[in-house]
């Protein structure tokens, strides 16, 4: 990797950390480096400062808090998929983290990296935005809480303002009779998800009481499938549940790339949220 | 020791037990690890990147943003101010002795051969072309240089749609057009066959353009010591590369050693003569320091020549019963912005071979070369064949389709029966030896081919949204380039014989040397295989030498599936005189005529008595020169130049099932088997390897990769993010077997097996997504058979043609 010139910051401590970034506009967080470096490495990003924030104390690992579980910035992603905490807990997390790239990039690539990142085409970020996840910043002024839902503004960017780093990601508990799937669509099995669903499902007497569907890749920002969830409410488990899918893509704006056009993602999400639903149903 | 006793000395090397006993038991067949592994697995090796030579400096290039372009202006001096920056230079620095890199292969007498300088002086013509280059103390330095060097681009028009390019008011690429060359063959009377055939097939098939990506990028080291040049390079040709480096810079060829030290893969890509090898070269005359150049991935996927990249029109003519009349096929290939080493052969290669395993009577071939502001095309695995190939195996199923009968039953009825051996093919190669029949019971059986096609039609009846497809490819190919007799009538620049000498040392080890080179085909394995047999040495007491001018000093080197048809008989050749003088000096020595002695497990015995020398000690008694017999030299060490007089002809069948998700697009290979006929096999786990890794290429043709271009002449898959490589986890676990039918063109009977796989997959997989999808009348999913491509294939729309 031949990077343009940067300087590089060891922050000790946190206060340091959001001071360096505070002062310096230009200056960019380094957690795991996997969104980070490629881009340095093409030059399509020239940080005057890299603010190496992995060896502060505290931002890394998982904890059960009783009603939520709060899963620290710098907790890598294999971590997170091995958690037996998340594993109990919050399943869809660890589900969706097992898709990300490949074991190399796992054990580097951190939680609060890819949502700080803000890619939608992320595996994570639609699965916190389905779990009503709330994001905890820090910065020299002290911490606030942003939940999911005002956290991913725009493609690469969210509402973190200058100075501010992430912390940790509070998932809330959705409690008994809830299933859970993520459903990747992708063409290898490191790649980036062409469209992605995240789906958690709640039963009760053969029929779902609540849904949420988030989507990855279907727009500038992870989104919910509001219409969806919507028309879900109720459904038995059955024939129903393919008509009220087919509200998947409403209101979603698809990137046209290589991998896919906008109507053939938008089919897809049609597709998948079907039976990322169906398989969340059927392990509640 | 002063005195040598060579008594002594032989009784202590015998004694020490550093002469291991030969094993009894045949090499040629065992499936011997690889020499190379451990030293390779364990990181003590020499990739061209990490060699250091002292004072050297780093070399980088600006490349093109522009596909098309005039330069009117390169500014290089601020570049030349920044820090530890040596030398900065455009194009036109080096407009009077760069000269024009080489294309070996003026395949007709209408060629045109544009002037193709290393660094572009006044025009660019494809993006990714160096324009300029800094020298820095390292390669940070120089690639914060290369940000302040100032080009002033007029645009030109891009030229990227073949078809366009060779109307009349397109823009040009070349001032002399765009047309490369045309040329046509023609056998059998074409006309009368497809006059009132009772069955035509017409098709056309898009071979996209493909981005080779060896595990190793490319990387370049010039040095001088001010009188003679050294080059290492991460390259598939340091013999060709040095005639062709002397020819194009004038540096004169005994003044210039080429090494290609360990290379990590090539696939055709590193058959090149490279303008970063010749600008390294001049560089380092320049400036008198050691300059490497080291390219990044994506660097490498906008500048190593790509592959593929055809349009094939294909028409076939057959009777009612579906015996093939005749074959008509007119190729548009693209050639890129300029010819390289042998991108207008490419295509060529192919030329005889659309025909496949097939009789027929007449046959044409019609090829169009066209130049498009793009990367040059050039070799790469299999180069021109698989082309051929997928054409061929996928009209066979539409001719079967047609026909409404089994596609295993078209082929049979028209393949070479393998009493017919050998045959001389209506496009007028000799096949050598073939059993089609044998290889394609073995595959069926294997594949469970009935039971398949229940499941099948079970599918198709119950309206499964996941449908199966079975893909049939019976394929032959042309390898072991080549015959110098053919390559002269081809008009190729060079011949294709190979070079193989033995060294045997005092000590009874052994030397072999090969102008082969190697680049993860584990030449080293084999050719000791073939020496420990042919010598009744122990395997573990030769070592291979390659991939060094000044140590291998002559060789045609490695692609083609050449290395062992030619390269591996060359040895086996030079073992045989290695015999043939052990064999007088030990009928001096014990006391008989030559020909009272038979060799065996490495001695020489005298028939009927216990008398017996061993190589070991003949070699030894060479070394010492106290008793040769008249007129026989100090030296058993003997070389050999093998030049085959045909090509081998290995074939195979592969059968691949697929699972498409109607609803998705998506793909999934359910099972694979191949069944191949390589003639005899030295180590079939090295055999295996080459399998294994071809049908994993071919594959990726047929499902994954593609290179892309905008309408613009920007290249939209220039990291791996966007240019999809498989891994192992997408590819399914293969089953794999063999029938043996000895080629008849060598005395070892091998035939090659380095293309074969990516030749036979790629239609097999195709052919079985169609088949999938042919009830819904769908007859061509255009590869990479996306899951977006065969998703509106199934819609009737884009990505798919419907019949
Ligand atoms: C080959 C490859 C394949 C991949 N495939 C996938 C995939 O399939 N699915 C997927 O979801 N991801 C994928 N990724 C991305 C991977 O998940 C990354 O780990 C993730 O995107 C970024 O995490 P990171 O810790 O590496 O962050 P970095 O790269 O270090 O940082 C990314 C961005 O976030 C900022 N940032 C990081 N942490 C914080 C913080 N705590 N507070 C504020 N800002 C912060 C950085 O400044 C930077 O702008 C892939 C990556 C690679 C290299």
């Amino acid at each position: 990797m031949i990077p343009a010139r940067f300087d590089y910051l060891r922050a000790d401590s946190l206060e340091e950390a959001c001071q360096a970034l505070a002062s310096d506009e230009d200056a960019k967080v380094l957690a795991g480096g996997q969104s980070l470096l490629p881009l340095l490495r093409l030059r399509l990003s020239y940080p005057t400062t890299l603010v190496d924030i992995g060896r502060l104390p505290g931002l890394s690992g998982v904890e059960d808090r009783g009603d939520h579980v709060h899963i620290g910035a710098m907790t890598t992603h294999d971590e997170v998929m091995r958690s037996p905490v998340v594993n109990a807990a919050c399943p869809l997390v660890a589900m969706a983290t097992a898709t990300v790239a490949d074991p190399a990039v796992r054990h580097r690539g951190t939680f609060g990296g890819s949502l700080a990142h803000g890619d939608p085409a992320g595996d994570l970020p639609a699965v916190v935005l389905a779990l009503d996840g709330v994001f905890v910043a820090r910065s020299e002024r002290g911490e606030r809480d942003i939940p999911a839902a005002e956290f991913f503004v725009d493609y690469l960017e969210s509402s973190l303002r200058p100075g501010e780093i992430l912390a940790g990601v509070r998932i809330p508990k959705l409690g008994e009779g809830w299933g859970y799937h993520y459903e990747k669509f992708h063409r290898t099995a490191q790649a980036w998800a062409i469209v992605g669903v995240a789906a958690a499902v709640k039963r009760s007497n053969g029929a779902i009481q609540e849904a949420r569907v988030g989507l990855t890749n279907m727009g500038s920002t992870p989104l919910r499938a509001r219409a969806v969830e919507a028309a879900l409410r109720g459904v038995e488990v059955g024939e129903q549940v393919r008509p009220a899918c087919e509200a998947a893509a409403e209101g979603t704006s698809p990137p046209a790339d290589l991998h896919a056009q906008p109507d053939y993602r938008r089919h897809l999400a049609k597709v998948l949220t079907y039976r990322a639903i169906g398989k969340a149903a059927g392990a509640p | 020791m002063t005195e040598l006793d060579a008594g002594l000395v032989g009784e202590q090397i015998a004694e020490s037990g550093q002469v291991a006993e030969p094993s009894g038991r045949r090499e040629i067949g065992r499936a011997r690890r690889r020499k190379e592994d451990a030293r390779l697995l364990t990181g003590h090796t020499r990739w061209t990147d990490n060699l250091q030579q002292p004072g050297m400096v780093q070399v980088m290039f600006l490349r093109s943003p522009m596909a098309h372009a005039r330069i009117t202006r390169v500014d290089v001096s601020a570049a030349r101010e920044l820090p530890g920056v040596l030398a900065a230079f455009s194009g036109r620095d080096f407009a009077d002795e760069q000269g024009s890199l080489p294309c070996a292969w003026p395949v007709s007498e209408d060629i045109v051969i544009p002037d193709h300088p290393p660094m572009a002086v006044s025009e660019v013509r494809y993006v990714g072309e160096a324009v300029a280059c800094v020298v820095a103390t390292d390669r940070y330095r120089a690639a914060d240089a290369l940000e302040a060097v100032e080009v002033d681009y007029e645009p030109l028009p891009a030229v990227m749609d073949m078809h366009d390019a060779l109307t009349p008011d397109s823009p040009k690429v070349h001032e002399s057009g765009n047309k490369a060359f045309s040329t046509t063959i023609t056998s059998g009377d074409v006309e009368a066959a497809f006059r009132d055939a009772p069955v035509l097939i017409d098709r056309t098939y898009i071979q996209q353009r493909l981005i080779p990506s060896a595990m190793e990028p490319r990387a370049v080291l010039a040095s001088t010591d001010g009188d003679t040049f050294t080059l290492w390079s991460s390259t598939q040709i340091p013999h060709v590369l040095r005639v062709m480096l002397a020819v194009t810079t004038g540096i004169p060829e005994h003044r210039l050693r080429v090494i290609a030290p360990d290379v990590g893969g090539g696939f055709g890509s590193k058959l090149q003569v490279t303008a970063e090898e010749v600008l390294c070269l001049l560089l380092t005359r320049r400036l008198g320091r050691p300059v490497k150049w080291s390219e990044s991935r994506s660097e490498g996927n906008l500048t190593v020549h790509h592959g593929r990249d055809q349009i094939q029109h294909v028409r076939l003519a057959a009777e009612a019963d579906g015996r093939i009349r005749g074959l008509r096929v007119e190729l548009l290939a693209d050639m890129g912005a300029y010819l390289m080493l042998v991108t207008p052969g490419v295509p060529m290669l192919g030329a005889s071979m659309f025909n496949g395993i097939y009789k027929m009577d007449a046959y044409e071939f019609a090829c169009t070369g066209v130049f498009t502001t793009k990367m040059p095309t050039d070799a790469y695995r299999g180069a021109g064949r698989p082309e051929a190939t997928y054409a061929i195996e996928r009209v066979m199923d539409e001719l079967a389709a047609e026909l409404g009968i089994d596609p295993l039953e078209a082929r049979r009825r028209n393949w070479i029966r393998h009493d017919e051996f050998p045959y001389t093919t209506v496009s007028g190669l000799t096949y050598d030896s073939g059993n089609y029949e044998a290889a394609t019971e073995r595959a069926m059986a294997l594949f469970g081919y009935d039971k398949l096609r229940a499941e099948q039609a079970d599918r198709r009846d119950r309206g499964d949204p996941v449908q199966l497809g079975i893909g049939v490819s019976t394929y032959t190919e042309m390898c072991g380039l080549a015959p110098s007799r053919l390559l002269g009538m081809a008009n190729y620049g060079a011949g294709g014989w190979e070079h193989g000498s033995v060294r045997m040392l005092p000590t009874g080890k052994v030397e072999v040397i090969t102008g082969t080179s190697p680049h993860g085909q584990g030449h080293v394995t084999s050719w000791s295989q073939i020496a420990a047999d042919a010598l009744g040495v122990p395997f573990d007491d030769i070592t291979v030498l390659h991939g060094d001018t000044a140590v291998a000093h002559k060789g045609m080197d490695t692609y083609g599936s050449r290395s062992l048809v030619i390269g591996g008989v060359a040895v086996l050749q030079a073992c045989e005189k290695v015999k043939d003088k052990a064999r007088k000096l030990a009928a001096h020595l014990l006391e008989c005529s030559p020909d009272d002695l038979e060799f065996e497990a490495g001695a020489f015995k005298v028939r009927g008595t216990g008398a017996s020398k061993t190589i070991q000690e003949l070699a030894f008694a060479a070394f010492t020169a106290h008793d040769l017999p008249e007129g026989v030299e100090a030296r058993l060490d003997s070389d050999a130049t093998f030049d085959p007089d045909n090509y081998s002809f290995p074939h195979g069948t592969h059968l691949c099932a697929v699972e498409v998700d109607t609803e998705t697009g998506m793909v999934k290979i359910r099972s694979y088997v191949a069944v191949d006929d390589v003639g005899k096999v030295v180590n079939p786990l090295i055999v295996e390897g080459q399998v294994h890794g071809g049908i994993a290429q071919g594959v990726a043709q047929a499902l994954f990769e593609e290179a892309v271009y905008d309408a613009d002449g920007n290249l939209l898959t220039a990291t791996m993010a966007d240019y999809l490589l498989p891994s192992a986890a997408d590819l399914p676990a293969f089953t794999t077997d063999r029938t043996e039918t000895p080629s008849t063109g060598n005395p070892l009977g091998v035939k090659g097996v380095g293309e074969a796989g990516t030749i036979a997959s790629t239609p097999a997989v195709v052919n079985a997504v169609v088949d999938a999808l042919r009830p819904r009348g769908v007859r061509d999913v255009q590869m990479p058979c996306t899951p977006e491509r065969v998703w509106r294939a199934v819609q009737g729309t884009r990505g798919g043609e419907r019949s």
